[in-house]
Formats: structure tokens, sequence, C-alpha cells
């Protein structure tokens, strides 16, 4: 007596595939950083006004739903100004220096990593004292100092956030060209006769590109937390350019009459922050099964 | 170990003093301190005494060698505003700190730690999901949000707390929260994956199979070398309560380090701020060194790899 | 007779290193290479045999001038070797290259194999890159590979397939001498032989020398017209295969051969080595197998005997063996 068992294949709704490649949580991060994007990039087409016009009939304005009106649909601060403006324009600098600054620490991390792993003995010693330096202060006593005595330069700013996080590039573009090169494609492909700027560009550079985007991915928060800290104590982003901590700097003193000032700016720093990071998770996952 | 032990400890000393000579370098470097103290419109005759009077009118290099001559007996300098000490400025405030930042510590690890290991054990579970949102939101947000929301909530709303001062107890618990959530929450997303990464291992499938009870083989194979990594981790957090309470001081009118240094920077206090970078520099190296210490003490590969 | 392709003479190896505990550690130094000298002729096979830690992988490096040599000479068709990553140095890659123990490790994993095999003449700038291609295309036959796996991945290929990608690659600037560093260890049993057969046919085709290193006798003899045993960083015995495994010299000669699985038990006694296994940190005066030879003399702690030539044209390193 046979038994016949038919199987049928279970079938997976496309809703539920397309979910499983792209989980709810990630789109919506997604969704909210290319809104930032598409902030910073048309903050001059999108501000209703410009940031820093005043309107001092219209001081301390609830936003609408509490008591405004839709021509300041946020609110407005203790000079008139308005929030939504002033919001868009302190995205659009915000992630500016963040970007900068990530791009800045990626580059210069990742090329001390290879130089370090390239020419090892003395030269790495020294560049490994100083990623210990680096790591043995932390960076917001280092950054107020430099600040404060230098001046607030924009340039000088984005510089000072790209050095907080070059570390990191550093030791990972290290570790990971020191292991291709003694046992791996790196020695084969020197073997072979080729210089090694071609074994760096190449070979190595694309193949640990995907761990250092996901680096880049905890780097850019850190970042944008260090300046808008910074921006908060007064001695980052000064007026008239308008940040994201500094709005939350000001809008300090009126917690209690008017946190409006605050809360925006605040929840657009962590809804910004938490999508990085969920991207970065999601990232690291599909990259590179393996790591964790 | 004699020899790794002066290695670590020369290694300390030549960070401490690259970090003095750096802030030396680029404070003074950076623009005219007498200048600024003094008024714009003062005469000249009494800004020149004035950098007279502070070694200002020295070549660099020579007010170099004077600093660390000084520092070297104990002098570091007197601040620029009130003429004080700078050290005795600094000492002053250590306690204020102190009493914020230690308590913060303690608490971190006391949240934070069991947490991570609870979500690792029940993976996946709804503890698990909650541990890791709260988690993730605790170091998204930055310090003074959450300084600022608690403030909000607990002084404003609440009444039940005040806002800022230093006055009694109940003054500091804002402090001590704001300070300690945020590494609490790094604190549990990193022992939760450090014991993942454990409870993975084939000596753990092993030692279930040998008959062990769940929870010996946790208290006695996972824990022990989950805590190899969370160790230097926790070092690390000393770094960034240091950096966190200077956000946290500002933010509550806490009198202590942080503010100080605010303060002083603003008001381009050189010796002051010098000070207070020699005493952060020092205090992370003692920190690291312990790390190193207590982890070589508990990974036995440590102990005996043939070096 | 004609200029030796390869020449090696009194190679040395030393590490400095630091041994025991953190409380009481001190310098020592560890003896990787001691000594080896061989010459290799243009289309003949060296095979290089020993167990693990004899020194070598490290020879082969030495000889590709990977490794600084601590002492002694590589001279490659009479030149000395220059220093590695000189001008000179990369020009010498097209007349010897290496082949690895892992295929998956040397290959690139992101770029498709043919490209790989492209790799060299792109480097040297050899051809058009119409001819780079045809070329490529022809080496990938040569190792019995088809069109179609010029645009595949290292990992879409199989281990054997790997090999013959390394293979190609090295071939494809038609060097003079390949070193091959176990190059089938890592392969299937049934792919193994496939994989020698190949190397003889390449070699019978173009000529090519081989240094080939492995710690499988059976392997080695196939492929071999002289065979060099290695103990702690020296050659102990050196000669024809045949006569090597049949009649051994050597005490370790005869510990290895008669550890060779055989069918007939019987043909051959196992002999079993007493003492610890061989320390390159700690390397016996004298002899280096004194302590574990079961026919060591006194003269054997005192003295360390060289390569010298025995009666049917081998050379034995051994004070009992001349």
């Amino acid at each position: 007596m046979t038994a016949t068992v038919t199987s049928t294949p279970i079938q997976r709704s496309r809703g539920a595939r397309f979910f499983e490649a792209w989980p709810p949580l990630t789109l919506a991060a997604l969704a909210w950083i290319a809104l930032m994007l598409a902030v910073a990039l048309g903050a001059d087409w999108l501000a209703p006004y410009h940031f820093s016009a005043l309107d001092l009939k219209a001081r301390l304005l609830p936003p609408v739903g509490f008591g405004g009106n839709w021509r300041h649909a946020l609110g407005t601060d203790e000079l008139g100004r308005d929030v939504l403006s002033r919001l868009i324009v302190s995205i659009r600098i915000s992630l500016l220096i963040a970007f900068f600054g990530t791009l800045i620490a990626a580059t210069l991390g990742t090329a001390l990593g290879f130089v370090a792993a390239h020419f090892r003995r003395r030269v790495e010693w020294l560049i490994l004292m100083m990623i210990d330096f680096h790591a043995s202060v932390p960076f917001l006593i280092v950054a107020l100092a430099v600040l404060a005595f230098f001046g607030n330069s924009l340039v000088l700013f984005v510089c000072l956030m790209g050095l907080n996080s070059w570390e990191r590039y550093a030791r990972i573009a290290r570790g990971l060209t020191i292991a291709a090169n003694e046992q791996g494609y790196a020695s084969a492909i020197r073997q072979l006769g080729a210089s090694s700027w071609r074994v760096y560009g190449v070979h190595v550079l694309p193949n640990i590109a995907s761990t250092l985007i996901v680096s880049m991915t905890i780097t850019f928060p850190e970042t944008i937390l260090l300046e808008s800290g910074l921006s908060f104590l007064g001695l980052g982003v000064q007026p008239p350019l308008s940040s994201l901590g500094n709005m939350v700097g000001y809008g300090r003193e009126y917690l209690t009459r008017a946190s409006w000032i605050l809360l925006f700016p605040s929840a657009v720093i962590i809804l910004t922050t938490l999508s990085i990071s969920i991207i970065g998770d999601w990232l690291r996952d599909r990259l590179d099964p393996t790591l964790r | 170990m004699m020899r790794y032990l002066a290695g670590r400890l020369l290694r300390a000393l030549l960070t401490i003093f690259l970090v003095v000579t750096f802030a030396f370098f680029v404070l003074r470097l950076s623009g005219d301190p007498a200048l600024l103290i003094m008024s714009v419109d003062a005469p000249p005759e009494s800004v020149e005494a004035f950098r007279k009077s502070w070694g200002l009118d020295q070549p660099v290099w020579m007010q170099y060698l004077a600093y660390i001559g000084h520092a070297l007996t104990g002098d570091l300098g007197n601040s620029m505003r009130d003429g004080r000490p700078a050290i005795q400025l600094v000492l002053e405030r250590v306690p204020a700190t102190l009493a914020i930042t230690v308590p913060a510590f303690f608490l971190k690890i006391a949240i934070g730690v069991p947490a991570g290991i609870y979500a690792a054990l029940h993976r996946n579970s709804f503890a698990d999901r909650l541990t890791m949102l709260v988690s993730v939101a605790g170091f998204t947000m930055p310090s003074f949000v959450l300084a600022l929301l608690l403030v909000l909530v607990f002084s404003v709303q609440l009444g039940w707390l005040p806002s800022s001062g230093s006055e009694g107890m109940a003054n500091a618990i804002l402090p001590i929260v704001t300070l300690g959530a945020a590494g609490a929450a790094i604190l549990a997303r990193f022992t939760r994956s450090a014991m993942l990464e454990v409870l993975g291992q084939p000596y753990i499938r092993a030692a279930s199979a040998k008959g062990l009870s769940w929870r010996r083989v946790v208290t006695e194979h996972a824990l022990p070398n989950a805590a190899i990594p969370t160790t230097t981790i926790i070092g690390f957090m000393v770094g960034t309560l240091i950096a966190g309470a200077v956000v946290v001081e500002s933010v509550f009118a806490w009198p202590g380090i942080g503010r100080l240094l605010v303060v002083s920077v603003a008001n381009r206090d050189l010796a002051v701020v010098q000070t207070i970078l020699l005493f952060v520099a020092a205090t992370m190296v003692t920190a690291n060194i312990i790390v190193d210490f207590v982890y070589g003490w508990i990974d036995p590969r440590m102990r005996t790899a043939p070096r | 007779m004609s200029e030796p392709l390869l020449q090696a003479d009194g190679l040395v190896r030393y590490y400095q290193i630091r041994r025991g505990s953190r409380l009481f550690s001190h310098r020592a130094t560890l003896r990787a290479v001691d000594g080896v000298s061989f010459t290799l002729q243009p289309g003949r096979t060296l095979g290089l045999v020993g167990e693990s830690g004899c020194g070598k992988t490290t020879t082969a490096r030495l000889v590709l001038g990977l490794l600084p040599l601590t002492d002694g000479e590589v001279r490659l068709q009479g030149e000395t070797l220059p220093k590695a990553g000189s001008v000179r140095w990369r020009e010498l890659r097209r007349v010897m290259q290496m082949v690895y123990q892992d295929p998956l490790a040397a290959l690139d994993r992101r770029i498709a194999v043919g490209q790989q095999v492209m790799e060299p003449l792109v480097i040297h700038a050899i051809g058009a890159p119409a001819e780079r291609r045809d070329k490529a295309l022809a080496i990938l036959q040569a190792v019995g590979l088809q069109a179609h796996h010029f645009d595949r991945y290292p990992h879409e290929l199989s281990g054997g397939q790997r090999q013959r990608i390394v293979l190609a690659r090295a071939l494809v600037l038609s060097p003079r001498l390949l070193v091959c560093d176990e190059p089938i260890s890592a392969l299937d049993v049934s792919i193994q032989a496939q994989v020698v057969n190949l190397l003889l046919d390449l070699q019978a085709q173009m000529g090519l020398a081989y240094l080939f290193i492995s710690h499988d006798l059976r392997m080695v003899r196939q492929v071999s017209h002289e065979v060099a045993v290695m103990y702690l960083g020296r050659i102990v015995e050196r000669g024809d295969p045949d006569r090597l495994f049949a009649s051994p010299a050597h005490p370790y000669t005869r510990a290895l051969v008669s550890a060779i699985p055989a069918a007939h038990r019987s043909a051959r006694q196992r002999l079993i080595l007493k003492g610890d296994p061989p320390n390159p940190i700690d390397v016996p005066t004298g002899c280096a197998f004194h302590e574990r030879c079961p026919i060591a003399v006194a003269r054997c702690r005192a003295e360390t005997p060289v390569l010298r030539p025995v009666a049917d044209g081998r050379h034995v390193a051994c004070h009992l063996a001349a």
C-alpha cells in the first residue's frame, strides 16, 4: 500500500515577499532620509520665509493646531522668525556638515589605515599611537578647546567633525588590509608584479568598501550628534547661520512658554540619526550576512 | 607582566604629555589672549603690562618650557579671570562632577548589562524587542534633548524635581538619570550582541549536551566569556561619561568641571582649560590602564599567551 | 651542463621572537630555514617534502623574494634576485610565478576569473586589449577550462576549477619556473590526480620547471625529477625519487617513508619516532634530528652533518650514511 503525498508549495503573497526583502522599518527610514535630503537640497525653494526674517507682531506663536495658524505652520520664536523656515535651513546646514565631516573622516581614515598596513613597523606604530591618543581623550573636549580658540569658521568646524571619527575607518582599513596582504589576494596580486597603487586601488578598496560604508552609517549620526551638541552649547555653528543644535539651544529659555521651538529640531535630530542607524543595520545584514 | 606594566605606564605618560603639549600650542597659537581679556579700548600700555605679568611677551617656546617646568612642580598657572591657581579651581569642582558621574556610571551598568543579558537570553521575545527599541532611542537621542525632555516632564509638568541648581540631593537626580540613560542604552545593546555571539559558540552547545542545566551553562560558561568584550566597552564609557558631563552640567547649571570648561573656553581662560584637559587625559589614561589590567586578568588567553 | 634556472645557496631565514609568559619572557631565534641549497634545471621538477613547520613554505617565499633573506643567495637565470618590489623584481615576475594552496584566498572575490587571468598582461602592459582576451582564453583552454568560464566568479567554480584559474593566471606570462606551494592539498582526492596530470602536461608542453612543495610523499614521487627532504629548516636527503623512496638513506626519510599507507603492510615496518615533534625555536645542537634518531651516536650531537654524496648519486646529511 503506497501512500501518496501531494505537496503544494506554500504560496507567499507577493506582499509578504516584498516585505521580507525590504522590512517596513527600513522603508520608513529610507523615506525619512529621502525627505531630509530633499529638504536640504531644496531649502531655498521650500522655506516660506527667509530664516532670519523678523515678524515682531507674531512672536512666540504656537504651531497650527495648538492655537496658531497656517501662516506659520510650526509656530514662531521669540523674534517672530518662522520655525518651519529655520528648521528647513537648519536641516540643510546640519546635513551638510555631517556629510562632509563623514567624507573627510572616511578618506583620511582609510588612507591612514592603508599606509599603516602597507608600511608596518614604525609608520604603523606612529599611526597606532595617533589612534590611541585620539581614543584617550573624549573628542568633545578637544573640539571645544580648538573651536573656541580658532574661531568658528564653517570650514574649520567641518574639518573638526572629520577628525572626530577618522580612527574608526583607519582601524578597519588597517585590519582588513593586513589580512588581505598576509594570506590573501593582495599578496597574490603583488606577486604578479602589480604596483602597490594597483593592489590597493583596484583590489583592496572595492573589497573593503562595504565594511567602510557600514561604518559611515555609524559615524554619520555620531557627527550629527557632536555638531548639535556643540551648537547647543553655543560653540558650534554661529549665528546668523542656524543649525539644529542651535535651534535647541535658543529654544531652551522658552522651554516652558514655547516648547515647540526646541521640540521640532530635537525630533528631526532623533529621527534622522535613528533612520541612519536602521539603514546601517539593514545594509550590514544585506552586504555580508556573516558579519554581526 | 612587569614589562607590560612598564610599557603601558610609559605609553600613558606619553599620552598625557602629548595632550598637554597639544593643548598648550593650540591655545597659544590661536590668538592674543591679552586683547581678549582686556576690553577693546584698553590703553596699549595696560595691555602690555598684562602681557608681561602673564609672561605672554615671551616667545612661544619659552612659554612652553616655563609651563612644563611649573607643571612638574604642581603649579599649573592661574586663572586669568580671578587670579586663583587653576588647579585649585579645578579641584574645587571635581567633587561636584564626581557626584553625578559616579552614580551615573553604576546606574549604566546596573541597568544596561542585565537588560542586555536578558534580551539575549530571550531573543526575539517581546522583552527583547522592547529593550532594543528603548536602547536605540537611548543612543540616537542627544543628551541635551533627553535632559530638556526630562526637565519638561518632571520639572515643568509634574513639578516633582527641580530643574537646575545644586542645593540638594533632589537636584542631582535628573543629571544622573540623563547621564546614565544614554550609556545604559549602548551598554544594553552591546551586552546583548556579546552574549548572542557567545551563545552561538560550539562550546555552549557542548556544555548543554553534557547535561548541564541551562542556568549553569549561562552562569558558568556564557557570562564569563561575554564579560570579556563587555569590560572593554565599560572602559570606553568613562570617556563618554566625561563628555556627557560637559553637556549635562551646562543644561542643569551643575557646578562641576564640565561647566567650568565651557565657561573657561568662552572666556579664553587658558590656564584653566589646559588644566582641565590634563585632568581629563589623566583620568582617561588611568581608566584605560585599569581596563587593560582587568582584561588581562579575566581573559586567561592573555595571561599565558606566548608573546 | 646548461646554466641552472634557479640556484639557491645557503638560504637562511631566522626570526627573532620573544617567548615565555609575560613575566619571564626572553628572546629566542626561530630558525625557519637554516642553510638550504639546491639547483633547478629548466624543465625539471624539484620536490620539497617534509612535515608541517619544517620550513618548506618559507623556502618557497625566500626563493620568490617575498621574504628577505637573513643570509644566503638566490640566483635566477644567473642573476641575483633583486629586492622585492623593485622594478627589476617586478619584471622577473614574468619568469617566476607562484601557485597557492588555497585558490579561493588567492583570487579576488569581486572580479570575474577571466579578468583575473588577464590581469598579469595588464600589469606588465603586454599586448593590445583584444589580444589579451584571446591569450587569456587560450590559456583557459590549456588548463582544461572552457570559454564560458571566463565570466564566472571565483565562488561559482569548484575547488579544482579555481586552482586551474590560479594556474592559468600564473602561466599567462609564459614563465619558466612555477613555485607550487601545496597546490593540491586543499582539493578533493579525485581532483588532485587531475590537477597533477595537468601540471605534468603543461611541463611537457611549455618546458616549465617546478619547485613542488608538499607533505604528500606519493604525489611528490609522481611529479618530481628530484626530491629533497627537509627537517627543521635543513635538507637532510636529496636525490632520485624512486631510489629515495625505495631505500631511504637518512633515518628521518626512512621514518617518513614507512608512514606512507601501503597496500601490503608486511612490505614495510612502521617506524615510530621517539621524542617531541620538531620545534624550530629549540633546534638541537649538531644534527637536528639526533634526539629522535634511532641510530644516533655521540658524534651526532656534537657535529652538524653536511650533505654528502653517496654511492648512487644521492646526497645525504648523516654521519652514518656516507
